[in-house]
């Protein structure tokens, strides 16, 4: 049942839902990460939040225009309103008082989505609101969701994806730096405008999949789980896509097989699963690779620090360092050093002679940053700043040439 | 409506959803000014997952197990945030919003993968609480104010908002002078030897504390309205701490007695039948009110100063 839904073996519907979840999944992915370059991530919560109103009025809209409160386009269209108006709300608060962007953003997403909660409660009481189900839009779900819905969804985030690819390099320039961006000439807010009209896109195609509470999770996740594996913006948003789209593809794919596992809940448990992976094996910024940073720091201490010990004839007492001298062939296991022990050894004494030389002349203040006790010394001068050096430092005494 | 149901009907959920709004809004003001504000948001969310797990470790629905299964994933929340904010090198807000929403998906999917439907346990309970729900049937009027046998079956929720106003405005008066130092001066308070990052993590326990608590009787959009909407209000109202806390506190009452009062009886002024929720209807009652303040508050610019000073 898992393999069919992952191969898309359940029927034409669930895989259409499974190919619209991964395209949203992509367009969240990709558009968050614009987002948390600018260092706005949580933005998309009062965004999302702020849609409630929006489904709720058109709802009461349409059936008392006759029509069927559930259509989607228009439930969707009311969505976008009222996040708009959500977002122009938070906008006003940001530049016109004195709150902060985290204070602002709490007080839209809370006031919004309490008056939403109201208009739900209106429908409930209205005689074609009882089986609305627009309490759906909370937590998505995909059970029983039209064709059309799904070709909604779908054609949506394709739209997004081409209006990222329009906007890439100027979103991409004011994201990374603003400033920068506006001395270029791109017009910053207006950019920001756009990028908050693709997460207002982003959050309304996923109202239906993913639902409101959960949909900024689609949108921060991915970037922050990309921001792991690169250093570069571009990929940043690239990886973010990648990652957007396999969480949206598996959990829509589990749900189909599963029906009453909720698809939003475990979208954003694969991004989570995808996020925590990252977080521990990425190369460079996982915890994996700090700890073997770490560890292998620890050896390049441990193997100076019992070298000197070895070229001063001092006793080792510390089993870690003796440990490693006796695997890199340098001692043997009764402490004494080997030969090619010795000549190590007496290569560290003579750098950090050399080295104390350097940290005590003015003329080499600049190479003497480098000092940290494990730097060779060839690495940061030249051989015949090495020999001014070994002139001053004279010959080994008591050792016949 | 102050007819003889008045008592029995509307009083308790009343003084419970003004009990929750003050309790949240208290530590609000302080989470407000160290640009915290959003915890409350993600402790909101992360109560559900530790009430379901409350659940499924206990097998039934009672208070206090509840209560410590919120409490620890909230106090979990917290810790979470800040290790992955340290290990990943993440940005406070990204790292929130990580936890936060992944806590909050793992508790919906608990929800509906356990049989819960035997207990009153739901997603949409959790969002909106059951204000109305919580009456007092023994109430014949207000004569039974001082009817010791009435007094017994008060909502039980009652008693608990009110305890835990009370410790949260104990342990605020506690830490008064420290908590407003390091709030305003964190540089400042260190060099006078005040442990500010134990003061913090106090400060998120009793936020933590507040939200569970009203959580468990009004719901999350309560807790996170009253966490921001009173506080912020009351910050475009005047400069000073002290003030700042007053104004909250007659704006969280005014929130939700007002929004009760709409909910319940506003609908029956514009001639419909129901009521509609009450929870909903204190947050929105809030953010008028912040609507209010930021438009015409005197202190309502950046620099601060009243306008014509």
């Amino acid at each position: 049942m898992l393999a069919d839904a992952l191969l898309l073996q359940l029927g034409y519907n669930a895989t259409l839902v499974a190919i619209g979840a991964t395209l949203l999944g992509v367009a969240a992915g990709m558009t968050g990460a614009f987002l948390y370059l600018r260092k706005r991530a949580l933005v998309s919560d009062a965004i999302s939040h702020s849609t409630l109103p929006g489904v709720g009025l058109a709802f009461i809209v349409m059936v008392a225009l006759g029509g069927d409160g559930r259509a989607l386009p228009g439930l969707l269209l009311g969505s976008a309103l009222s996040a708009w108006a959500g977002l122009l709300c938070l906008g006003w608060l940001v530049r016109r008082t004195r709150l902060a962007e985290d204070a602002a953003i709490g007080a839209v997403l809370s006031v919004f989505f309490g008056v939403g909660i109201v208009l739900l409660t209106v429908i409930q009481t209205m005689s074609a609101g009882k089986q609305a189900g627009l309490e759906n839009f909370l937590l998505g779900s995909t059970a029983g969701m039209l064709r059309t819905d799904a070709i909604v969804i779908a054609v949506g985030g394709l739209a997004i994806l081409a209006a990222i690819f329009v906007l890439r390099r100027p979103m991409l320039e004011v994201a990374f730096d603003p400033e920068y961006a506006a001395a270029r000439g791109v017009n910053v807010d207006r950019v920001d405008l756009a990028m908050m009209g693709l997460v207002m896109a982003v959050t309304v195609v996923g109202l239906k999949v993913v639902g409101l509470i959960l949909i900024v999770a689609l949108l921060i996740i991915p970037s922050v789980t990309a921001r792991f594996w690169t250093e570069r913006a571009d990929r940043v948003i690239l990886i973010g896509g990648l990652v957007g789209g396999l969480a949206g593809y598996a959990g829509a794919a589990l749900s189909a097989a599963e029906p009453k596992v909720p698809t939003g809940p475990i979208i954003v448990l694969m991004a989570f699963v995808l996020f925590l992976l990252s977080l521990m094996l990425a190369p460079g910024r996982g915890v994996l690779a700090a700890l073997i940073r770490h560890l292998r720091f620890q050896q390049r201490v441990h193997l100076r620090q019992g070298l000197l010990a070895l070229a001063q004839a001092q006793p080792i007492y510390e089993v870690r360092t003796r440990r490693l001298l006796r695997r890199a062939g340098l001692a043997r296991a009764d402490g004494v050093a080997t030969e090619a022990g010795r000549a190590r050894a007496a290569r560290a004494l003579r750098d950090e002679k050399r080295w104390e030389i350097v940290r005590t002349d003015p003329a080499h203040e600049a190479a003497a940053e480098f000092y940290d006790g494990l730097t060779d010394i060839d690495t940061v001068l030249t051989s015949d700043q090495i020999a001014e050096i070994d002139a001053r430092i004279g010959a080994p005494k008591g050792v016949p040439a | 409506m102050m007819g003889a149901e008045f008592v029995p009907l509307s009083l308790p959920p009343m003084l419970i959803g003004t009990f929750a709004a003050i309790a949240c809004a208290l530590p609000g003001n302080f989470l407000l000014l160290r640009r915290q504000a959003l915890i409350g948001d993600a402790i909101s969310h992360v109560v559900l997952p530790g009430i379901v797990a409350a659940f499924l470790l206990t097998g039934m629905v009672s208070t206090w197990p509840m209560m410590l299964g919120a409490m620890a994933a909230a106090v979990l929340a917290v810790l979470l945030i800040e290790t992955i904010r340290r290990l990943g090198k993440i940005e406070p807000g990204a790292a929130m919003g990580v936890i936060f929403t992944s806590m909050f998906a793992g508790g919906v999917l608990l929800l509906e993968m356990t049989d819960t439907s035997a207990v009153h346990l739901d997603v949409q309970h959790a969002l909106y609480g059951n204000l109305e729900s919580l009456i007092w049937l023994d109430a014949t009027g207000w004569s039974s104010l001082l009817d010791p046998d009435a007094l017994r079956y008060l909502p039980a929720e009652l008693p608990r908002m009110a305890i835990t106003l009370v410790v949260v405005a104990l342990f605020i008066a506690a830490i008064w002078r420290p908590l407003k130092i390091s709030t305003f001066d964190e540089g400042f308070a260190r060099t006078l030897g005040i442990p500010t990052g134990l003061i913090g993590m106090a400060l998120v326990t009793v936020a933590a504390v507040a939200a569970v608590a009203a959580f468990d009787a009004v719901g999350s959009i309560i807790v996170i309205a009253m966490f921001i909407c009173p506080p912020a209000a009351a910050r475009m109202m005047t400069n000073r701490l002290e003030r700042q806390i007053g104004w909250s506190v007659v704006f969280a009452t005014i929130s939700a007695v007002l929004g009760y009062v709409l909910a319940g009886y506003g609908p029956l002024w514009l001639g419909a039948q129901d009521a509609v929720s009450a929870a909903g209807m204190i947050a929105t009652v809030s953010g008028l009110i912040l609507g209010i303040t930021a438009l015409a508050g005197p202190c309502r610019t950046r620099s601060g100063a009243p306008e014509g000073a």
